[in-house]
C-alpha cells in the first residue's frame, strides 16, 4: 500500500479499538508527562538559588569575623567583634591590596520598625554608600545613603520593597515620611529595586541607615559585622581573597593563618554548597521521573502485547485477502508512530503546563529540560515502537492460517 | 468458455498431485491429507463431501495458498504454487483467489463497504474506483441498503454475503468456500447457494466444502474425501489425467 494508505489504515485500526488505544496512549502521556515536569522543576528550583546568590554581586568577598576554623558558612551577624572600621579603611587605601575596588563596612542586626501604626520585625543594615557599589543595589524613588549621611550620623533610611508593602500597606510614597527603628526617629529618603528571594533569602525585607548611626545610635557597638568587598574581576577573586587575608593577619598581629579571628568567603563558596543541595534534590526528582518513565513503558508494553491474540488474527485475515509482509508491518509500525507522537505530543503539553503551573506557584522561574523531554519522547516512543512492531513481524511470517488461529 | 475436451469444460485450472499434509504437535503426528491427486477445470463448480476431521479444510486452505503441504505439487493455472515468494503468493490470494470462510471472517466494527474495499487496499485500486465497485458488489449480494452497517451489526446471513461481496473484490477467476452455509439456517442457506451458483454461472471457477446433500446437487461435481484421501469423484476424467501424470 501506499504511505498515505498506511496510515488511514493505521488509524482506522487505532479507531477500531479504542480503548486500547487510550490505555497505550495513557502510559506514554504519564511516562513524557512525568519526566518533563519534575526534571524541569529541578532545574528551575537549582537555577533559583544559584541566581539569588549570584544576584549578590560575583565579585565579591565577605569578610567575617570570628575563627576560620570553625568552619563552613557563618551567619552574616555572627558574635564575634574583631572586625573594626579602621579594619576597612585600612583595606581601601592600603598600597598592598592592588586587586580590590570596593569596601563596604558593614553591621547587621533584626530590629523593631514602627511606622504609624504599622510594624514589623525586619533587617536593619548599617552601611556606607560603597554598599549599593558591592551589592549591586539600586533605588526605585529617592535616593540611596551619601558620605555626608555617615559622617553626619544622620537619622535617616533606605527601605527594601517588602519593608515598605509592610510598614506603609496605603501606597502613598514614603519618602519623607517618618518611622521610628528601636524607637529612634528616621526620616525615609529612598526605595530599594527588587532583588528577589523569599524567607530566609528575601533581601527585599529590609532597612538600610548609616553605618554610623547603626554603630552609635541604635545598637552601641564599635565593631562591624561584616566586610563586603568587591574584587576588580571575577578572575583576581583568590588573589584579593589572599590579598586582603594577609593584610588583616597583619594588622591583626598574627603570624599562624589558621589562628586567624576572621573568615573570608566569596559566593562561589556559598553557591557551591548551595547547588549541592538543589543538586541531590533535582536527581531526586529526576529518580521518581526514571520510574515514572518505566512505569509508563511497562503501561505501553503490556498493551501492546495483550492484544496480540486479536492483532494476529486481523493480520492473518488481511493476509489472506492479498496483504504483503511489508504492507501488515508499516501498518503497526504507522500505528505505533502515531500513537508515540500524539502520546508524546500530549505528554509534553501535560508535562509543560505541570511545570508551569507549579513553577508559578512556588515562585520559581520556569524552564523546560530540553534533555528530559528528549530523554522521555526517545525512551518511551522506543518502548511504543519496539513492541508495536515485535508481535506484528512475528505474525507477519506466518502463514494466513497460523494467524488466523492463533490463540 | 466451450473446452476442447469431451466433458465441455476449459483447461485445468487447479492441478494438484500427491499432496499431503501432516501436522505435527508435541511429538504427535496427524496425517490430514495422504497423497491426494486431482483437477479443477475452468468454469467447473465442485462439491467437497467428507466426514468432520477427513482433511477438507487442510485441502482447501492449499488450494487457496493460505497454507503448505508438507509435499507434492500445487499448479495454479499453469504457475508451480510451491516455488513462489512470498509477495507472489500474497498477490495470488489478492487477484486469483477469493476466499470465503465458514466463520466469515469480516474484520469487526468496520463497515461492509470497508470490508469489501480491504483486497483492492491491496492491489492499489483507486479509491473511487474501489467505492464503485464495493458498492456495486454489496448491490449485487443484495445489500444495497446495509452498505455502512458495522460488520457486527449483520445477521449471519448477511454477513456471508458481504465476506463473498469481499471475495468477489478483485474479481477472482477462482472461488473458494469452506462451509459457507455451515453456521446458518436452511433458508439463508440457500440464499448463499444461489449467489455461487449465479457467480459459476458467469464463468467463475467454485470449489465449495459442504456437508448437505442438496447443497452439493448444485455442484456439477462432488468429490468425497476420508480419513484424508479422496474415496469417489464423479468425475472420472481428473483421477485418469492424475494418473497419467504419475507415470511421467
Ligand atoms: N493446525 C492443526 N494442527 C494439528 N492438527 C490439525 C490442525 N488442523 C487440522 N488438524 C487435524 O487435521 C485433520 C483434518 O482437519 P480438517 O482439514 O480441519 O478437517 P475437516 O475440515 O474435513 O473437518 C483433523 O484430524 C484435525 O484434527
Ligand atoms: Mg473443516
Amino acid at each position: 500500500m501506499e504511505f498515505f494508505e498506511t496510515l488511514t489504515t493505521a488509524l482506522e485500526a487505532l479507531k477500531l479499538n479504542k480503548m486500547r488505544t487510550a490505555l497505550a496512549m495513557l502510559g506514554i502521556v504519564i511516562g513524557i508527562g512525568a519526566v518533563i515536569a519534575l526534571v524541569s522543576l529541578g532545574q528551575a528550583s537549582q537555577q533559583t538559588v544559584q541566581t539569588q546568590i549570584q544576584s549578590l554581586g560575583s565579585n565579591m568577598l565577605t569578610v567575617s569575623p570570628g575563627a576560620q576554623n570553625s568552619g563552613g558558612i557563618r551567619g552574616a551577624s555572627g558574635g564575634g567583634t574583631t572586625l573594626t572600621n579602621d579594619d576597612a579603611k585600612a583595606i581601601a587605601s592600603s598600597t598592598q591590596i592592588t586587586t580590590v575596588a570596593k569596601v563596604s563596612p558593614e553591621l547587621s542586626r533584626r530590629a523593631q520598625i514602627i511606622a504609624g501604626r504599622n510594624n514589623e520585625n525586619a533587617q536593619i543594615l548599617g552601611a556606607t554608600p560603597a554598599y549599593a557599589d558591592v551589592r549591586k543595589v539600586t533605588v526605585s524613588s529617592g535616593r540611596f545613603l551619601s558620605q555626608q549621611d555617615v559622617d553626619g550620623m544622620q537619622r535617616v533610611a533606605v527601605l527594601g520593597p517588602t519593608a515598605i508593602s509592610n510598614l506603609f500597606p496605603s501606597g502613598a510614597s514614603p519618602i519623607g515620611q517618618s518611622i521610628r527603628i528601636s524607637n529612634i526617629s528616621f526620616r525615609v529618603i529612598g526605595v530599594t529595586t527588587s532583588k528577589g528571594g523569599t524567607g530566609f533569602m528575601n533581601q527585599d525585607d529590609i532597612a538600610i541607615i548609616p553605618l554610623t548611626t547603626a554603630q552609635k545610635l541604635v545598637f552601641g557597638v564599635n565593631y562591624l559585622g561584616s566586610i563586603s568587598i568587591e574584587a576588580k574581576s571575577a578572575d583576581v577573586m583568590n588573589q584579593a581573597r589572599d590579598q586582603v587575608g594577609y593584610f588583616l593577619l597583619a594588622r591583626h598581629k598574627i603570624t599562624n593563618p589558621y589562628q586567624a579571628d576572621f573568615s573570608i568567603f566569596s559566593q562561589e563558596d556559598i553557591l557551591g554548597a548551595a547547588t549541592q543541595v538543589t543538586g541531590t534534590f533535582t536527581m531526586l526528582l529526576s529518580g521518581i521521573a526514571t520510574i515514572s518513565l518505566l512505569v509508563g513503558g511497562i503501561g505501553i508494553m503490556n498493551v501492546m502485547l495483550i492484544t496480540v491474540i486479536e492483532r494476529t488474527r486481523e493480520i492473518g485475515l488481511r493476509k489472506s485477502l492479498g496483504a504483503r509482509d511489508r504492507d501488515v508491518v508499516s501498518q503497526f509500525l504507522a500505528e505505533a508512530v502515531i500513537l508515540t507522537v500524539v502520546g508524546g505530543f500530549l505528554g509534553m503539553i501535560i508535562g509543560v503546563g505541570l511545570s508551569y503551573i507549579i513553577s508559578s506557584l512556588m515562585g520559581l522561574p520556569f524552564t523546560l529540560s530540553l534533555s528530559a523531554v528528549i530523554l522521555a519522547i526517545g525512551v518511551s516512543g522506543a518502548i511504543g515502537i519496539v513492541f508495536g512492531l515485535y508481535p506484528a513481524r512475528k505474525a507477519a511470517r506466518l502463514s494466513p492460517i497460523e494467524a488466523l488461529r492463533f490463540e | 468458455m466451450a473446452g476442447a475436451n469431451a466433458t465441455n469444460y476449459g483447461r485445468p485450472i487447479i492441478q494438484v498431485s500427491h499432496l499431503s499434509k501432516v501436522y505435527s504437535n508435541d511429538s504427535v503426528e496427524t496425517v490430514a491429507l495422504a497423497d491426494v491427486s486431482f483437477e479443477v477445470r475452468e468454469g467447473e463448480f465442485v462439491a467437497i463431501m467428507g466426514p468432520s476431521g477427513s482433511g477438507k479444510s487442510t485441502l482447501m486452505h492449499i488450494l487457496g495458498a493460505l497454507d503448505t503441504p508438507t509435499s507434492g505439487t500445487y499448479v495454479l493455472d499453469g504457475k508451480n504454487v510451491g516455488q513462489l515468494s512470498r509477495d507472489e503468493l500474497a498477490a495470488i490470494r489478492n487477484k486469483n483467489i477469493g476466499f470465503v470462510f465458514q466463520a466469515y471472517n469480516l474484520l469487526p466494527r468496520t463497515t461492509a463497504l470497508k470490508n469489501v474495499m480491504i483486497p483492492m487496499a491491496y492491489a492499489r485500486v483507486p479509491k473511487t474506483e474501489r467505492l464503485k465497485r464495493a458498492t456495486a458488489l454489496l448491490d449485487r449480494v443484495g445489500l444495497g441498503d446495509r452498505i455502512d452497517h458495522a460488520s457486527n451489526q449483520l445477521s449471519g446471513g448477511q454477513q456471508q454475503r458481504v465476506a463473498i461481496a469481499r471475495a468477489m473484490a478483485m474479481n477472482p477467476s477462482i472461488i473458494l468456500a469452506d462451509e459457507p452455509t455451515g453456521n446458518l439456517a436452511t433458508a439463508q442457506g440457500e440464499e448463499i447457494i444461489a449467489i455461487f451458483q449465479d457467480l459459476n454461472d458467469q464463468g467463475h471457477t467454485i470449489v465449495m466444502i459442504t456437508h448437505e446433500p442438496y447443497i452439493a446437487e448444485h455442484a456439477k461435481r462432488t468429490v468425497f474425501i476420508q480419513d484424508g484421501r479422496i474415496v469417489k469423484d464423479t468425475d472420472s476424467h481428473t483421477s485418469k489425467r492424475a494418473f497419467v501424470q504419475k507415470e511421467h
